[in-house]
């Protein structure tokens, strides 16, 4: 009895998988293209219009007005497109001020909260669920309106010591001026740095054939701090401090902190701290403790312990969500708009977009460049994931 | 030979053991423990007394008028003359009834699905998600029945807030969800186009996005549509929260074993039953923690509109604070919204961590 074939009958092509996949698809992408064919029709009849003219010429015209914070230098007289420049600066300072603080205060809380001591433990905590809890703009006002604005007028400025010197303006602090020769300490210090790169190498091979270990901390911190100390002392103290001081109604001299960037500081890092530190506890706790009872029976002291076991195995846990925070810190930076510190949305965004009306340029740059920042602080996080992820077999 | 008689049982020392021991062990272990637990009281003996003070003892409680703000102590005052407008903002005094309707029987669906024993959870349920949002917005607007309309202009302060964040917590999940599908598809171009989605939209700050929503998406309607100022806010934070909805559920949907599709497969399920049935569930159990940080997220975020000029709690809070009677009390203000906020935030994340302990069918050991 010849053995019959059973072959299942062809599903009519509307079933094929395949078939219907590539028709999905194909529906998909007409859908979005269709839809930002539409976008784009509408908003070229509205701009007809409403007689914008469209294009970046905008950017070269002068922009007439005047910026309270700039680290490039700047005048009324530039164009649109200097402001650009002047408020992406602004922004990436206070990004960059902001990140060191919060993860200097978050670490220090996040470490406290897993603190033995019931009392400190308890406050970390506090702190966290307060601060992580309330709204940042709520938290920028706060600082901003309620404290800073309170201040005193300059004459009757809160003084610490002669040097700093708080009050309604802003905080002052003491500008240092480099003299001739200060290239010196410079030269030093980065030849401190390469030193400590190859000893670094060296003790790394060293140990590696021999076992013997190098004390290379505490000798690259010698290094570091003493060469360009020696240079400093050598070339005869090249470096002075300029002092604010009050002249008539203000303070004349050194440096000062204006106050919007001083409460926009203040609340980014206290609130960002927050969830840094549920971050640090998090990647503490991570690690088992079978990993230090295993350190601890290998014969490895507790400060090795926690510098070659815990550490390295915490931080894979602890840096990818610390990366997205020190991202969300800066996009945070750009509710700088509400009180007025010149960043790159609060000028660019909001006056050139009042003065000039080019609604589609200004905010096609402006989510640009917070595009590419945060693609770019991805790239590098994938990079980093895969140089550190568990290689399994 | 006797035998001999163990000794009685003495007591453990009293320094090891009930209060003395507790604080041994947890305060003063070591040296350097009591000076932490010594200089830790220094710093709550500087800042509870004036705080308690401030807030308590010599703040000023009754009376109608900055004049009766006399002690040194907080104006409880300012909160009490301006607590209608920062529950209801503009919202004519005759409707207010209607938002306190619509509010209470939010609170009365919210609490059927919340007690466990209560009967019928998916009637409550498709009534809230389905019904409700009707009822709602013709309570709100008005121009039905015989209400008297009433401007979303006119909206504002905590209403406005909770309106802002419930439409963006119901939109944003869903899309969420569809998003994160689409990201883990095996069709090449809707992947791409869900990835650049959400890409986008988590890489721009809530800020500009308003931004965008209040000067651009009139642009890109057609002539003679025109969207309401609040419904342009609505549609921003919806898209914008729905990108960072998905990746949590993406997470979610990586963790659930393959043998879980497979199985779903084999058993002759469809895309859509496998994914409804067997996958999602499992998945949205996984990530509760993820999607209630989001929301928590999301209600904070709503204080931002008032960038683009619409009156929520905070906004309205900051606009009391800047009104000529009331000068100088800016900090009551924010202390009460900070409160009225940080309740709502930690309500929720207790939530959730109650909520995950009870969903725990063991998978972990």
């Amino acid at each position: 009895m010849p053995e019959q074939q059973q072959t299942p009958a062809r599903p009519p092509f509307w079933n094929d998988p395949r078939i219907r996949s590539i028709g999905f698809q194909c529906i998909a992408l007409l859908g979005v293209v269709a839809f930002g064919l539409y976008l784009l029709h509408n908003t070229q009849t509205n701009l007809q219009q409403r007689g914008i003219a469209s294009g970046f010429g905008f950017l070269s015209s002068p922009a007439g007005f005047g910026i309270i914070q700039h680290l490039l230098p700047y005048s009324e007289s530039d164009s649109y497109g200097r402001v650009f420049w002047v408020g992406l600066f602004n922004t990436l300072l206070v990004s960059a001020l902001g990140i060191f603080l919060a993860t200097l205060l978050g670490f220090i809380i996040g470490i406290a909260r897993l603190s033995k001591n019931w009392l400190v433990a308890k406050l970390a905590m506090a702190y966290i669920e307060v601060f992580r809890n309330i709204p940042l703009l709520l938290q920028i006002f706060f600082w901003y309106f309620a404290v800073l604005r309170a201040m005193p007028a300059p004459r009757q400025s809160f003084n610490l010591g002669d040097v700093l010197f708080l009050n309604l303006r802003g905080l002052y602090v003491p500008a240092p001026v480099f003299e001739t020769g200060f290239w010196v300490v410079l030269v030093a210090l980065l030849a401190a740095v390469a030193a400590t790169v190859i000893l670094h190498r060296w003790a790394r091979r060293r140990q590696e054939l021999t076992g013997k270990r190098f004390p290379v901390v505490a000798t690259s911190l010698g290094l570091v701090l003493g060469l360009p100390g020696l240079a400093f002392a050598a070339a005869g103290f090249p470096l002075s401090w300029e002092y604010p001081e009050l002249q008539g109604f203000n303070f004349q001299g050194g440096l000062v902190v204006i106050p919007e960037l001083a409460a926009l500081l203040a609340a980014l890092s206290i609130y960002t701290a927050a969830f840094i530190a549920e971050i640090v506890r998090a990647g503490i706790q991570a690690v088992s403790h079978g990993q230090t009872e295993a350190a601890y029976s290998l014969g490895l002291r507790p400060s090795y312990t926690l510098r070659l076991v815990v550490i390295p195995q915490a931080l894979r846990v602890i840096i990818p969500p610390l990366t997205s925070q020190y991202l969300n810190l800066t996009k945070n930076s750009s509710l700088a708009a509400a009180i007025g510190y010149p960043d790159l949305v609060s000028i660019f965004a909001g006056t050139v977009l009042n003065q000039t009306g080019q609604a589609i340029e200004v905010i096609a740059i402006t989510m640009a460049v917070y595009l590419t920042i945060s693609l770019l602080i991805s790239l590098l996080m994938n990079w980093y994931n895969r140089r550190v992820a568990l290689v399994e077999r | 030979m006797s035998t001999p008689t163990p000794l009685p049982e003495l007591p453990p020392p009293v320094i090891n053991v009930g209060i003395l021991g507790w604080l041994r062990r947890n305060l003063f272990s070591s040296p350097g423990n009591t000076a932490l637990t010594l200089l830790a009281i220094y710093l709550l003996y500087l800042a509870i007394p004036p705080i308690l003070r401030w807030v308590l003892l010599d703040a000023d409680w009754r009376g109608t008028t900055r004049q009766d703000c006399t002690s040194q102590g907080a104006c409880w005052v300012f909160i009490k003359v301006r607590f209608d407008r920062f529950m209801y903002g503009f919202y004519p005094e005759p409707e207010r009834w209607r938002v306190n309707t619509v509010f209470l029987l939010l609170v009365l669906g919210i609490a059927c699905l919340l007690i466990k024993s209560f009967p019928r959870k998916l009637w409550v349920g498709t009534f809230l998600l389905l019904i409700y949002p009707v009822i709602g917005f013709h309570l709100f607007s008005g121009g039905s029945f015989g209400l008297p309309v009433v401007e979303t202009s006119q909206w504002g302060g905590l209403m406005l807030t909770l309106i802002i964040a419930g439409v963006g917590i119901t939109t944003a999940l869903p899309l969420g969800i569809l998003l994160a599908l689409g990201r883990r598809s095996q069709m090449p171009i809707i992947r791409a186009i869900c990835v650049t989605f959400i890409e986008f939209w988590r890489g721009v700050p809530l800020i500009t996005v308003l931004f965008m929503s209040s000067v651009m998406l009139p642009l890109f309607l057609p002539e003679g549509v025109n969207f309401d100022k609040l419904l342009r806010a609505l549609i921003g934070v919806a898209l914008f929260q729905s990108a960072y909805m998905a990746e949590v559920v993406r997470g979610g949907l990586q963790a659930i074993p393959k043998g879980q599709f497979e199985a779903a497969a084999a058993l002759g399920l469809g895309y859509w039953k496998m994914m409804g049935l067997i996958i999602l569930p499992q998945a949205l159990k996984l990530v509760i923690p993820g999607i209630v940080n989001t929301f928590i997220a999301l209600f904070k975020d709503t204080t931002l509109v008032i960038i683009i000029g619409l009156f929520d709690l905070l906004s309205t809070v900051h606009n009391a604070a800047t009104d000529p009677n009331w000068l100088g009390f800016a900090i009551e203000g924010y202390v009460f919204a900070a409160a009225v906020f940080w309740l709502f935030c930690f309500g929720m994340s207790r939530y959730s961590q109650n909520l995950e302990k009870r969903l725990q069918t063991g998978h972990n050991r």
